[in-house]
């Protein structure tokens, strides 16, 4: 669209400016267009690039420690047979042992529900801030970013302190007498379940906040001067306008827990088998570079996949909506 | 070729000017160790000994460095990486040999340990012996009592055999989630070489694992150490000094947890941590200057004192203090000395088996 729009703008300024002048404009016109995408390149494509050829390669006890390195060292021919040594066998090896599968599914679910329960847990947070009185938005604001003034690490160590047997949480249930022994939910599924939550929920509120906070309140009135009842007019208005940011705020936190690996290991057990851990313990333990590479390349696909899916989703719903 | 020409004297000029700056400078050397591992005056000694400054950076898993030292340009010019670990490092060609000329105190070293470390470093030829201990049982003398009806453990059975380990489900087992360091020491109960890379023993270890597998709490190699000393658990498979540190905390905290440690009867595992100088060091001669400090009886003392881990130092012996040389968990006698063992570094096939098995005992999967 905007490589159509440009050579029209061009030609409206051409008579006024000399062609110096326009070829500079028409530069920096096409810069702010170019700088994302060197960005990009930079950032994201070429690391990935590398991230793959380590994939292919073999482990080998070396510096670095996989073989080929495919350098320019040996000239273009040793560049070529460097090639000639690539191979997919790390991706036929995940594929036969069920270990890997299973660790991407129990990561795709965990992170699933956790989403789920954020969006649960902060739909009325960012719903309640954005009907806020305008002079106390700024402070409820602040006060979800607050916790990241915190190192994440100490907020999850703080989380085993409470959850513990001997913990603050059951100290207080068994003061007041709702339970008579303690429950146990360190190392379990819901001590990862309540770590996740508690971490990225500023991740969902924010997006939701700021679709919430945009949104024209007149159209709930209109909405109930039609006779639509409060609980109708939610998921008829409210709701499908605050889309973008549900959309947005779950990525945000599926994302990052899919791959999550400090909160399982604190607050899970060990017998929880996450991707994040697996990656680690091929990387590390095992020293196997090109294995855990491939293990990556994998994991950014099963992300990529359903985000462009929902991207196309959204932008066929733009279209229809136009 | 002009420009190749033109970029390398820019380079060299460039170099030249680096090691001008850093003559007229201080002189440094950039030390990587384990997390307290250290008593911090002696750092500030050498540099007023030697003129040295020291940096010093600190991490907490052999895994670490390694990968550190792997990728290359870690910049470090001493570091302390476990024995099985530095034979495969040295493999990959990421030591420099040790220039002995520059190490006289290395006549100070103890042939008991020397001819131990020798299994992966033949002669010394590119590491210095820092500290040394085994892996054995840590325990909460009252609660095993309870548990079990003694509060002395003294074999691997307390853990490794299904009806003990069931008695002590309830008060809480961690073992160290460390294939390297928890299979050696299950064949070992089991009656096998313990530095055993043959796959059927392997499974016999996974075997007898899958059976006490459900009566463990965790497997985590640093949460036992909290764990012990809060009374959070009760029995921990983990590092000496990792006891010692938990009975301290203990000990600190007078919250009446008091702990023990066991080198099993059926014999454990030893490990050696050696300080090594990485072949792409920038300060050699200073890291030479280091490790022929850290060699000299008093120094070493000093930090076997401060972090209750017996070194690989003869001489330094008798500037040891009594709790630390007369306690047998940390310079074990002569007989317990007979039944230790050291392992050998893992080819990349029998690592990945390790590895695996491992997975399956701790997830089930």
């Amino acid at each position: 669209m905007t490589n159509v729009a440009l050579p029209a703008a061009d030609t409206a300024t051409a008579a006024q400016k000399p062609l110096p002048a326009r070829l500079a404009a028409a530069f920096v016109s096409r810069l702010v267009i170019i700088v994302p995408y060197v960005w990009l390149l930079f950032f994201f494509l070429i690391p990935f690039l590398i991230v793959f050829k380590i994939s292919l390669s073999t482990t080998a006890i070396a510096m670095p420690p996989y073989a080929p390195v495919l350098g320019f060292g040996d000239g273009i021919s040793g560049f070529i047979d460097g090639l000639k040594q690539l191979s997919f066998d790390n991706y036929v090896w995940l594929t036969q042992d069920a270990l890997y599968f299973n660790a991407y599914i129990t990561s795709v679910i965990v992170a699933g529900i956790s989403t789920f329960l954020t969006l649960l847990i902060g739909y009325p947070i960012a719903y309640g801030m954005a009907r806020a009185p305008a002079s106390l938005r700024p402070t409820l604001l602040m006060m979800v970013i607050l916790p990241f003034w915190t190192s994440f690490l100490i907020r999850v160590y703080a989380w085993i302190g409470i959850l513990k047997p001997e913990g603050l949480l059951n100290q207080l249930l068994l003061g007041i007498g709702v339970i008579q022994e303690p429950l146990i939910i360190t190392n379990t599924y819901t001590a990862i379940f309540i770590g996740i939550v508690y971490s990225y929920l500023p991740f969902m509120v924010l997006p939701l906040y700021s679709s919430l906070e945009k949104m024209d309140h007149s159209l709930i009135e209109a909405a109930q001067d039609l006779g639509c009842q409060p609980i109708a007019a939610f998921w008829k208005i409210t709701f499908p306008l605050s889309i973008p940011g549900v959309v947005a705020g779950c990525l945000l936190v599926f994302i990052p827990a899919v791959g999550e690996f400090v909160i399982p290991d604190l607050l899970g057990s060990s017998r929880t088998l996450m991707i994040g851990k697996t990656l680690w313990t091929e990387f590390f333990t095992n020293r196997d570079w090109p294995v855990s590479s491939a293990v990556a390349i994998i994991l950014l696909l099963v992300l990529i996949v359903p985000i462009v899916f929902f991207q196309n989703a959204q932008a066929r719903a733009q279209e229809a909506g136009r | 070729m002009a420009r190749t020409a033109l970029r390398l004297s820019a380079t060299t000029a460039f170099m030249t000017l680096a090691v001008l700056g850093a003559q007229a400078e201080d002189r440094v050397v950039n030390v990587f160790n384990w997390s307290d591992y250290i008593d911090s005056s002696i750092l500030q000694d050498f540099t007023k000994e030697t003129g040295i400054k020291v940096v010093y950076d600190v991490y907490d898993s052999n895994e670490i460095l390694e990968t550190k030292l792997l990728a290359g340009g870690s910049g470090y010019d001493v570091v302390v990486p476990t024995g099985s670990f530095l034979q495969r490092q040295i493999q990959a060609g990421v030591f420099e040999k040790l220039d002995k000329s520059k190490l006289p105190n290395i006549k100070n070293m103890w042939d008991q340990v020397t001819k131990r470390t020798d299994l992966f470093d033949p002669g010394s030829e590119y590491s210095i012996n820092y500290m040394w201990g085994t892996v054995g049982i840590g325990y909460n003398k009252e609660k095993i009592k309870a548990a079990l009806g003694t509060d002395t453990i003294d074999s691997w059975k307390a853990v490794f055999d299904p009806e003990q380990a069931a008695k002590l489900k309830d008060c809480g087992i961690n073992f160290l989630d460390s294939p390297t360091d928890m299979i050696p020491v299950m064949l070992a109960y089991l009656g096998l070489n313990p530095d055993s890379h043959e796959p059927d023993d392997i499974a016999k270890a996974e075997e007898a694992f899958m059976k006490v597998r459900p009566f463990v709490r965790k497997f985590h190699s640093s949460e036992f150490i909290n764990g012990l000393a809060n009374g959070d658990i009760c029995v921990a498979v983990g590092w000496s000094g990792d006891v010692f540190q938990a009975r301290d905390r203990a000990e600190e905290a007078k919250n009446g947890v008091e702990l023990a440690y066991a080198i099993p009867k059926e014999g454990t595992q030893m490990w050696f941590d050696q300080m090594a100088i990485p072949a792409d060091a920038p300060h050699k001669e200073e890291a030479l200057e280091f490790l022929n400090y850290m060699m000299k009886p008093e120094v070493i003392a000093k930090s076997s004192n401060y972090v209750f881990y017996a070194n690989g130092n003869k001489a330094s012996q008798e500037f040891l203090d009594p709790e630390v040389k007369d306690d047998p968990a940390v310079y074990p006698d002569e007989a317990t000395m007979s039944t230790l063992f050291v392992n050998t570094a893992l080819d990349p096939k029998t690592q990945r088996l390790f590895t695996r098995t491992w997975t399956k005992v701790v997830t089930g999967q």
